[in-house]
Order: C-alpha cells, then sequence, then structure tokens
C-alpha cells in the first residue's frame, strides 16, 4: 500500500528543494530571477549550444520560450514557460536531459516561489523536481538509442555510480 | 523493436520504480504494453545500472538503483546552490540599485 509518508520519500529523492532569503523585495526577486537571469546564470560553465553563451532568456509569458544566445547570434532552447505569475512564482520546463540535449518530449519542472516577509526580504522556495526522468533518459542513451556518441556531464556521473555498485 | 515501442515507456517504467520496490507484473500493471515488453525495458534499465534486482522466491523484485539517483541529484544540487547563490546576491545588488535611485529621485 502507497502512504502519504511513502509519496514524500519519492519526492524527496526525485527532487531539490533549496529555500533562503534574500533582501530584495519580491517584484525585484521575481524581476532578476527571471528577466536578469543572464547576471547570475554561470554561463561560461554552463550552456549547452556550440558557441559561448552570451544571455539566458526567459520569454515573460505561459508558453514562452527559455533559451541561451550564443556570441554569433545563434538560439539553444532549454526549456519553457509552464506558468507566469509575477512577481509570486514562476514554473519553468527543464528540457536538458542527461546528455546535454534539449528534447520536447522530456519535461522535469523547475519552480521559484517568491514569498514577501518585509517591505524589502523575500523567501525564495526553488524547487527542481522529476528528477527520476533523467534516469530513464540516460538509460535510453546508455543502451545506445538516440546516442551521439557523446559522454559528458550528468552522463558520466550515471556511469561512475553504476559502476561503484556492479 | 525496442525504439518501436518507445521510449516515454521505459521512461514510464523507470519512473515506477522511483522510491519502491516492485515485481514486474505490478510495474506492467496499466502500462499499455505486454508484460515482456516491460522485461525488456527492464533489460535495458538494469544493463545500463539504473535499476537493480533481487530474487525473491520466482520472483525478481526490481528497484531503482539509489546510486545512479543520489550521483545526478548531487551534480545538480551543486549547480543550483551555486546558481541561487549568484541569483541572491544579483537581486541584491539589484535592490539597492532600485534603492539608491528612489532617495535621489526623493
Amino acid at each position: 500500500m502507497r502512504t502519504t509518508t511513502g509519496e514524500a520519500k519519492v519526492a524527496e529523492r526525485t527532487s531539490l528543494r533549496k529555500s533562503f532569503t534574500v533582501a530584495a523585495p519580491r517584484e525585484i526577486a521575481f524581476r532578476v530571477f527571471t528577466e536578469k537571469m543572464t547576471s547570475w546564470w554561470p554561463l561560461a560553465t554552463h550552456h549547452i549550444g556550440k558557441a559561448n553563451a552570451v544571455a539566458a532568456i526567459v520569454e515573460p509569458r505561459v508558453g514562452g520560450r527559455w533559451y541561451e544566445r550564443g556570441e554569433d547570434g545563434s538560439e539553444t532552447p532549454w526549456g519553457r514557460v509552464l506558468a507566469w505569475e509575477p512577481p509570486a512564482r514562476v514554473l519553468l520546463a527543464w528540457q536538458i536531459t542527461a546528455d546535454w540535449q534539449c528534447d520536447p518530449d522530456f519535461v522535469t519542472e523547475v519552480e521559484a516561489v517568491f514569498t514577501a516577509t518585509g517591505p524589502s526580504t523575500t523567501r525564495v522556495d526553488f524547487e527542481h523536481r522529476n528528477l527520476d526522468r533523467f534516469g530513464a533518459r540516460a538509460a535510453e542513451i546508455l543502451a545506445g538509442f538516440d546516442s551521439d556518441g557523446g559522454w559528458n556531464g550528468l552522463l558520466q556521473a550515471f556511469a561512475r555510480a553504476a559502476a561503484a555498485e556492479a | 523493436m525496442l525504439d518501436a515501442l518507445g521510449e516515454p515507456t521505459r521512461r514510464l517504467v523507470f519512473e515506477r520504480l522511483a522510491g519502491r520496490a516492485l515485481p514486474v507484473g505490478e510495474i506492467a500493471g496499466g502500462l499499455p504494453v505486454s508484460r515482456p515488453a516491460v522485461s525488456q525495458h527492464l533489460k535495458v534499465l538494469k544493463d545500463a545500472g539504473l535499476v537493480l534486482y533481487e530474487a525473491r522466491g520466482t520472483r525478481r523484485i526490481y528497484r531503482a538503483n539509489p546510486a545512479a539517483l543520489e550521483a545526478l541529484r548531487s551534480y545538480l544540487d551543486r549547480f543550483w546552490d551555486r546558481a541561487l547563490a549568484g541569483f541572491a546576491v544579483e537581486a541584491e545588488r539589484e535592490a539597492r540599485r532600485q534603492a539608491r535611485k528612489e532617495r535621489e529621485r526623493s
């Protein structure tokens, strides 16, 4: 029998949660998180396009695109906007798989909820969930489906963990 | 063929095993594919190191390999810690900039 506690435990293992407070009004926190993502995203090390990335862009509407822009003007998709509720909440679909490809059929959810705790302080409740979906996709790649032969990043982490277990 | 069966099915099979152990019959229940097809998906997942099984009598009980999930989780954990720390710095910098502007205006 599945219990509520059991479900909660599953969620614990398949999602990441981070809560923290910033000294900023929630309108500003929301705007920096979305409109000014380029200012804080570690683009130098975390981009998937061929060109060096110069911007991380979240289009401000439901169904909007979430993508990086390269220095050569190219655009590489990361996902899309599932919910747009400024300044309270944004829900993004992270569609980058474990082999660093964007796949429109692959969705994990990234949510940020902004709660004012004072006139100029905001609590941010962040969650990246459905992480189990990466595993199934990694299995396909490891098994040779959709494989481009490149193993890197998350996939290597998987392979190492699997090897350690064997 | 496996890929004709569709990757989404294999994804579903794996998702059913997140956080709980199940025999093939229960994994297959409710899925729009045959039990042998589910077994084939499980074999792919097992070969990839993503699921483990133990024999209980004549049955095999499958579960997600916690080490594989944990490796992914800790990778993303480190990534988001770093990214969100950057976000907090920027949000606070922007708040100070706005406050300064308002003071200058008044």
